[in-house]
């Protein structure tokens, strides 16, 4: 009877609580599937593989053609200023000349580096993920690299070079957000992502001008341009495609390509000042 | 009329004795036992506040303690022995009511003293310089050669606070992100910084030399690690660094180049040398 | 409902419910008021093992900045990866201690075990006034507990934003936040559901004669507690809840406009005020520091006379000044915020405030040291614990007066001084004053008396041990040391300091595993311990008048009537020296003091 009646509200109070934050729960299933895994350093010998070359390693992806190019840069090169590594005496010691921000990078013959390149529509099929881990190595309180493309589920390992904490701070739209500190040098962090989305930022709220740009893709098909302001997309099979240039400051670019056979295609883009 | 000069003598020969046995008891001391390095000037008169605190409780805090133990000692369970029957004494309740109130009262007093030159009122003629935190990074803001702020000529700084020996400083807190507590252990200067509020505070340094800037309100991970540098100059180099960081910043910021530029512009971070750092990229 | 409130002609018809037959109903969801309390006693002592490991984990760090604990790196690979701690994990260790140790552990077995334990029987009650309500606060509490315990397993790890949970921090947290936040919330409704109880009890259901002034001043202190409850967790509450709005449907009680988090401008801002959420918690919380110290004083007050075979000093002097700290603890929180930006006037109103609070706590102690002049002192385990909590008060309080000066609080604020002054007055405090009520009435509770002998060796080694951790603290206050800092080795002004932090760590190392002694003795005891008898340490209040442990409804027959106060210790002309609350006859009736 009465005490019965206790018994329902005590019952209906408990299972209240849990489900506010069983609710929870699920929502992190469903946003944060990522597995994030993390170790230090001595584990995970993991070939460190530099960004522009990462992904195809691994993919099933042999044959098809190659589409190389160039990102011309039409004007007058911003100046980037200095970065002020006395804000970190650590930093500011792992440098003898002054460090220039990495927004907009001109190379000398006039093309533009750090512009992420890769395939926006029409591939088909699936790509596993590679297994061996794209390194975002912080040094020297930067990142590098600077920018980089990534396939969904293939690993991230994110490695601190410096004595000094940085936390590595990933802004996902698509994704899930992590904020990890790496107090120490040396120490790993491996996270994986799950949804395709580009300019994904990470940034290290303890040397605000740290900053890395990185585009999660369900295929292999990207690349960044290097200091001569090219890039190679290797083994595209047959199919129309539309590429798209990617640069953190001035957006995006696209051209339609039609792959036939294993044929080398050439893709030139030009960015205006 | 007489109340007032007796309470100044007082309060005069409290902060004296304070005074004169802090310093003999820093001789003695060792170093983690004593406080910090006294860079502000105000620094001294908060640390014979400190001790001042510390005699009175100490005293008391021996005395009590003592007692505690004798009472212990001299009454315990023996044989035969009866405890005094009492319910308690008035007038030692009465006593042990006042004399507390009059020690905190007095303390209190000669507190809010220090603490109105401190916070409630600001000194003319102050270099000023605003402060944001941010997580986790303090972001230093001052006037540039027009004086004023928010403008193009602004010169900012990260992590690194300078200004001159001598000369107050006003700085104007406030935060970004969450609260951050501006911390300058030897300068015995510390205030919240608080998103959504301006806070003015002061301070002048009585010393050449370098420290370090902590913050001591918990503001996330890389709290620990949201440590600038206090540096206090002759005014001379303060006036230079001033006309650097100007110099470096026109540097940097072409579009910024119409801004007057500072005095006597400074040899380094020329232009061709930011051009030849990137690889000559225009 | 039978447990109405009754006039008080006819306290023995209240709370009477029908002995219960079931395992169930007798020992998980009963009524009674005893039950009950053990409960409360077994929730706290299990979420004080978990706080204090959580504590030894922060020390480690503290000891040796980095080192790696390879086991905890398979307990938690999140936050300690191979065992080297995450700055992240180390914000949420200090936290859920703090709030393990003060809503979960501190609360639940001063107010909790204690005082339901013990407050019916002293005032000669059958039961509390609602027994229903009392069985739900406990078992509101359960869920509260693990809910916080779960949120140390969500994604972004458990609350990491201080026990204070200082607004804007707290609101852009990861969710363990609000995980804390609806805990503390449920916790909040059951601590309420007690004051309520408790009040009632006190008020409606004393036994006859048993006036307000022969109450023992362990039912005082609860019944100013329950006040202090009532009258500040419905301030925290509803600080948790416009927090949680903030957080979860787009409130902005909190976040003012223009808020920029991680170079990205918060969407959810505009409007709010920072400060209120501190004005907010700090009106409630201190009130919450004394609701946490007043039981322990009240446990003090009561075994030093039995233990000093006299009467308390003062017990009007005692009465009084505890209804003077729970007045004057409503107008003193601003001392937390002297740096936090308020106007500094108000500061000083502050400071004044709270250098007047000082003083009933000066007399508290003067009165305990007046009780112990001229005793006949025993040194029994529950009397040193209690010893121990004047000795450690002292320190306490005197380091508060420190922290209350404003000028010096701009130094000390925020530092390891006041994480040294809320320890002596938590742990030297509170935590002694458990340990004492533990010894005390843990015969009236089992029936039997814990090991003297282990007891002194717990005592002696949790004494100087506890000194040896949390003594040093002041030190490193006054060298600059920020609290809830994970790494000081990189500020050149704290070199030279991590000597004496390994110290204080080994020490907490000891301070643990001595606690092992005292899980040993309590659990062994309720077998093995020397039958306690009604009455073992000859004392005077009505908890010891009945079996130990007591029958269902306390009292076999009638409910005893009471003819004086409860310290009525070496009456001259008397047989004994001690003479108990209900025995009729007897010399002079007692004096009133005062």
């Amino acid at each position: 009877m009465r005490q019965r009646v206790v018994f329902l509200i005590f019952g209906t109070l408990t299972s209240l609580a849990l489900l506010a934050c069983g609710g929870k729960k699920d929502e992190d299933a469903l946003m944060e599937e990522e597995t994030a895994k993390t170790s230090t350093s001595a584990a995970a010998p993991a070939a460190p593989a530099a960004a522009s070359a990462a992904a195809p390693a691994a993919a099933p992806a042999t044959g098809g053609a190659t589409v190389t190019g160039k990102v011309a840069f039409d004007g007058t090169a911003p100046t980037e200023p200095a970065i002020k590594m006395d804000a970190d005496a650590y930093c500011k010691s792992q440098h003898a000349t002054p460090v220039y921000e990495q927004e907009v990078v001109v190379n000398p013959n006039k093309t533009l580096q750090w512009v992420l390149v890769y395939v926006k529509e029409g591939v088909n099929g699936s790509y596993p993920a590679p297994t061996a881990a794209v390194e975002l190595n912080q040094q020297g309180c930067q990142y590098h690299p600077h920018v980089f493309g990534i396939q969904t589920g293939q690993p991230l390992k994110v490695v601190n070079s410096d004595g000094t904490l940085h936390n590595i701070h990933a802004l996902p739209k698509k994704n899930a957000e992590f904020n990890i500190g790496q107090p120490f040098k040396g120490m790993e962090t491996v996270k994986k992502f799950d949804n395709p989305e580009t300019g994904l930022r990470f940034k290290c709220d303890v040397h605000k001008w740290m900053g890395a740009y990185c585009g999660v893709f369900n295929h292999p098909f990207f690349a960044v341009t290097n200091d001569q302001g090219a890039f190679e997309i290797k083994n595209l099979p047959p199919g129309n495609y539309v590429i798209e240039a990617w640069h953190e400051k001035y957006g995006t670019q696209t051209q339609n390509v039609t792959i036939t056979g294993s044929e080398a295609k050439t893709v030139d883009f030009s960015f205006k000042g | 009329m007489r109340l007032p000069h007796a309470a100044r003598a007082l309060r005069a020969a409290l902060l004296f004795s304070a005074a004169a046995l802090a310093p003999a008891s820093a001789f003695a001391w060792p170093e983690w036992m004593r406080l910090p390095e006294q860079a502000s000037t105000y620094a001294p008169e908060i640390d014979n506040m400190f001790h001042l605190i510390m005699w009175i409780t100490g005293v008391i805090f021996v005395i009590v303690e003592l007692l505690l133990v004798f009472f212990l000692w001299k009454y315990r369970h023996r044989e035969g022995r009866v405890a005094t029957y009492t319910h308690g004494n008035n007038r030692l309740e009465v006593i042990w009511t006042i004399l507390p109130a009059l020690i905190c009262v007095m303390l209190a007093l000669l507190s809010r003293r220090i603490w109105e030159q401190i916070k409630e009122k600001m000194p003319h003629d102050a270099v000023e310089v605003h402060v944001t935190g941010e997580q986790f990074a303090w972001n230093f803001r001052y006037p540039g050669p027009d004086g004023k702020f928010e403008t193009a000529d602004d010169i900012l700084t990260l992590n690194q606070l300078h200004f001159p020996v001598g000369k107050p400083v006003i700085v104007t807190l406030t935060s970004k992100d969450v609260i951050h507590s501006f911390f300058l252990p030897e300068f015995r200067v510390k205030q919240d910084a608080v998103p959504g509020m301006k806070t003015r505070i002061w301070f002048q340094g009585n010393r050449v030399g370098q420290w370090e800037i902590a913050c001591a309100e918990l503001c996330g991970l890389g709290h620990f690690r949201m440590k600038g540098f206090v540096t206090v100059d002759t005014p001379a180099d303060y006036e230079k660094w001033l006309a650097d960081q100007a110099a470096q910043q026109a540097a940097d910021a072409p579009k910024a180049a119409e801004a007057p530029a500072p005095p006597a512009a400074a040899p380094v971070a020329a232009p061709g040398k930011t051009e030849a750092e990137k690889g000559g990229s225009s | 409902m039978s447990t109405v409130a009754v006039p008080r002609e006819a306290p023995h018809h209240a709370g009477v419910h029908a002995a219960p037959t079931s395992f169930i109903r007798k020992y998980v969801f009963s009524l009674d008021h005893k039950v009950i309390g053990k409960q409360y006693l077994f929730y706290a002592l299990f979420m004080l093992v978990i706080g204090g490991l959580l504590a030894t984990l922060v020390r480690y760090q503290l000891a040796w900045p980095g080192r790696p604990l390879p086991f905890m790196g398979k307990i938690a690979p999140d936050g300690m990866p191979g065992g080297v701690m995450l700055p992240e994990y180390y914000n949420s260790l200090f936290t859920m201690h703090a709030t393990i140790m003060i809503f979960f552990a501190i609360m639940p077995i001063l107010i909790g075990a204690f005082g339901n334990f013990v407050v019916p029987i002293q005032i000669g009650a059958r039961d509390m006034a609602f027994p229903k309500l009392n069985m739900m606060s406990f078992w509101v509490a359960v869920p509260a507990a693990v809910v916080i315990i779960w949120s140390f397993f969500v994604t972004g790890g458990a609350a990491a934003g201080g026990w204070t949970s200082y607004a804007p921090l707290s609101a852009i947290q990861p969710r363990g936040q609000t995980l804390w936040l609806i805990s503390l919330l449920i916790l909040g409704l059951s601590s309420l559901l007690t004051a309520v109880n408790f009040l009632t009890t006190i008020i409606n259901m004393r036994a006859p004669g048993m006036t307000f002034f022969r109450m023992p001043l362990t039912t005082w202190a609860l019944f100013i507690t329950a006040l202090l409850l009532l009258l500040a967790l419905p301030v925290l509450s509803a600080a948790l809840i416009m927090l949680l709005f903030d957080r979860t449907l787009g409130t902005t009680f909190f976040l003012p406009a223009g808020l920029i988090v991680s170079g990205q401008p918060w969407t959810n801002a505009g409007g709010g005020q920072v400060l209120l959420w501190q004005h907010l918690f700090w009106f409630f919380g201190h009130p919450e520091v004394y609701i946490m110290i007043l039981p322990a004083m009240g446990i003090t007050s009561e075994i030093l006379p039995v233990f000093a075979r006299k009467p308390i000093f003062g017990y009007r002097a005692m009465a009084y000044s505890m209804c003077g700290i729970a007045g004057l603890g409503f107008i003193v929180w601003g001392h937390h915020m002297f740096q936090s930006g308020m106007n500094p006037i108000l500061g000083t109103t502050f400071m004044i405030s709270t250098m007047v609070i000082a003083v009933p706590s000066a007399i508290k102690t003067f009165n305990w040291l007046g009780t112990l002049w001229g005793g006949d002192i025993h040194f029994a385990t529950p009397m040193l614990h209690a010893l121990t909590f004047v000795a450690m008060f002292v320190i306490g309080g005197l380091s508060g007066v420190f922290m209350a000066s404003t000028p010096v609080d701009i130094f000390i604020h925020d530092t390891y001084f006041i994480v040294g002054h809320i320890h002596y007055v938590l742990f030297g405090g509170s935590l002694f004053g458990a340990f004492a009520g533990l010894y005390f009435w843990y015969p009236k509770m089992f029936g039997r008396l814990m090991n003297e002998r282990w007891g002194r060796i717990h005592w002696f080694l949790t004494f100087v041990t506890f000194n040896l951790v949390f003594f040093p603290m002041h030190f490193l206050g006054m060298r600059g040391m920020p609290r809830r800092i994970y790494d000081y080795t990189q500020y050149k002004h704290l070199h030279g300091l991590q000597g004496m932090n390994q110290m204080m760590t080994i020490s907490l190392f000891v301070l643990g595993a001595s606690q092992l002694i005292l899980v040993l003795n309590f659990f062994l005891s309720m077998r093995r311990g020397a039958v306690a008898g009604p009455n073992p340490w000859h004392a005077n209040t009505l908890e010891w008048q009945t079996a130990s442990p007591p029958p269902h409804e306390n009292f076999t027959g009638r409910i005893p009537t009471v003819y004086r106060g409860p310290y009525e210790y070496s009456v001259p002309g008397h047989g004994a020296d001690f003479l108990p609350q209900n025995e009729p006859g007897g010399p002079a009736p007692a004096r009133a003091h005062a």
